[in-house]
């Protein structure tokens, strides 16, 4: 029962966020605060890790294939595979979960706490649509993140694989460029629109609808993350089902 | 002016405010008094539209809350200013931002405009050269008034305080009550102000609703209380030792 109301209150927070909009002007620099915050503040360890997993997934790939018949070729083709499909969406997702998620959560709660929604709802402000809805706008931008990831680890299982002399440049990038599938592209960027809106929404409610004091920020911050983590790999799981299995 | 009338609210089986009527008096102090748990912060929330009562009326001038609509109430509540028991500053906005805020949000005001508003009412509450500062970077007192200013920065018709002394030291209080009191006779607001602070109740008391049990079982002023038989009163007005001397000190003296 508890669930039901939860997943009630989660859409209609979703209404009020897309009902009676903040000033445009004041709207405008919210937005641009979150993007900074949300997408440019997470550069830094998007690509770090994406970097040098790529690299992982390359020397894994290379140690695995010792079979003189399987062409060297195929260390490009799946460090592209696994990174373009699975590693860049879904699991830099799971980590802005932990990084956005929970900084979204306990800014929120920490606002509820200390009365700052009180202040807004008194003032006649939408509190949902003026803290929610420009987190959703600044994570439309999400895709771009997910875009240098990829480019970020295929990059890194060209270095780990040529420098560390498991593969040729030339057999890398005929790897990477082997049975290409454009829509592998296409799925991977939808499926980043939908952990988008899933990470700038679920962390939100989890934030706007808390109870108690600080104990309880940290709380709902840890099942911020839960929650989100577990809605994208049941999305994940659904879209790919939709979009692949066919 | 506001006027409530036989106002009701629960939650779950447990009935907070018990049909309580009273009218907040233009250009006054109203004062809500009563021990914790007495239902003064659940009043004020239904005062301020946060709460919506079961039963009963409130209305600001002529006007029900209950009966207007979304955009009457919005347009009530950018005239009506808040102090928060705890400030309610944004974090992560300067002083000045903090009190431009309902201007940015309310107004089509000029930046200068508004900065000159702002180092205004700053000026107002004694506070100045602060406006670059954070919340954090200054103590509970001027957070207060920072809070205070930002309550009165876009000129509201109504004032409603939350334990506006809370967490002060009793001098800092003492300028804070002073300053609701002078700033709601200056621009003429209808202040409402919850308290349990004795100090408050002697300070600013101009008209006083105590409340037990969700009820209004006194109504009166700052003098009328010292002179009021109703038990219920004097066992809260005398909990204090030093208000126990200070009787017995007017008992000696009459």
């Amino acid at each position: 029962m508890s669930y039901l109301e939860d997943i009630g209150s989660y859409f209609l927070m979703l209404k009020r966020t897309f009902g009676s909009f903040t000033k445009r002007s004041v709207l405008k620099e919210l937005i641009l605060k979150e993007i900074d915050d949300l997408i440019i503040g997470s550069l830094g360890i998007v690509a770090f890790i994406s970097f040098f997993v790529g690299g992982v997934i390359a020397i894994q790939t290379a140690l695995n294939v010792d079979n003189p018949i399987i062409p060297k070729s195929l260390i490009g083709f799946a460090t592209r595979q696994s990174i373009v499909l699975e590693f860049a969406p879904t699991f830099i997702s799971i980590i802005m979960a932990g990084k956005v998620g929970s900084f979204i959560t306990s800014s929120i709660g920490s606002m509820r706490v200390t009365e700052q929604i009180d202040a807004l709802e008194v003032m006649g402000i939408n509190s949902l649509n003026y803290l929610v809805f420009p987190k959703i706008v600044a994570l439309l931008f999400f895709p771009f993140v997910i875009a240098l990831s990829m480019f970020l680890g295929i990059l890194g299982g060209l270095v780990a694989g040529v420098y560390g002399g498991f593969t040729t440049l030339t057999d890398f990038t005929t790897g990477l460029q082997d049975d290409f599938d454009t829509f592998h592209l296409v799925y991977a960027f939808i499926k980043t629109f939908v952990f988008a809106f899933i990470l700038a929404t679920v962390p939100s409610w989890q934030g706007f609808y808390m109870k108690g004091g600080a104990l309880e920020v940290g709380k709902a911050s840890t099942n911020s993350f839960v929650w989100t983590s577990v809605l994208i790999i049941l999305t994940n799981f659904i879209i790919t089902q939709l979009l692949l299995s066919s | 002016m506001i006027k409530i009338e036989n106002i009701r609210k629960s939650f779950g089986d447990e009935e907070i405010l018990k049909g309580i009527s009273t009218v907040f008096e233009k250009g006054k102090t109203n004062l809500i008094i009563g021990q914790s748990g007495s239902g003064k912060t659940v009043m004020l929330k239904c005062l301020l539209g946060l709460f919506q009562p079961e039963e009963g009326y409130i209305y600001y001038e002529d006007k029900a809350i209950q009966e207007m609509d979304e955009e009457q109430q919005r347009h009530l509540r950018e005239e009506i200013g808040m102090l928060f028991q705890g400030g309610a500053l944004f974090d992560s906005m300067t002083i000045e931002e903090n009190v431009m805020f309902p201007l940015r949000m309310f107004t089509k005001k000029k930046k200068t405009e508004m900065l000159a508003r702002v180092n205004e009412v700053l000026a107002r509450v004694n506070l100045e050269g602060v406006n670059r500062k954070y919340p954090a970077e200054i103590s509970g007192g001027m957070q207060k008034r920072v809070s205070i200013a930002r309550a009165i920065v876009n000129n509201p018709k109504y004032l409603f305080c939350d334990e506006p002394n809370s967490g002060l030291d009793p001098k800092t209080a003492t300028v804070i009550d002073n300053l609701i009191q002078e700033i709601t006779h200056e621009y003429s607001i209808t202040t409402v102000v919850v308290t349990h602070d004795m100090n408050s109740v002697m300070e600013i008391g101009e008209n006083i609703v105590f409340l037990k049990n969700g009820k209004l079982v006194w109504q009166g002023n700052n003098e009328d209380i010292f002179k009021t038989d109703n038990k219920d009163v004097t066992d809260f007005v005398y909990s204090s030792d030093l208000f126990k001397k200070i009787r017995d000190i007017q008992i000696e003296e009459q």
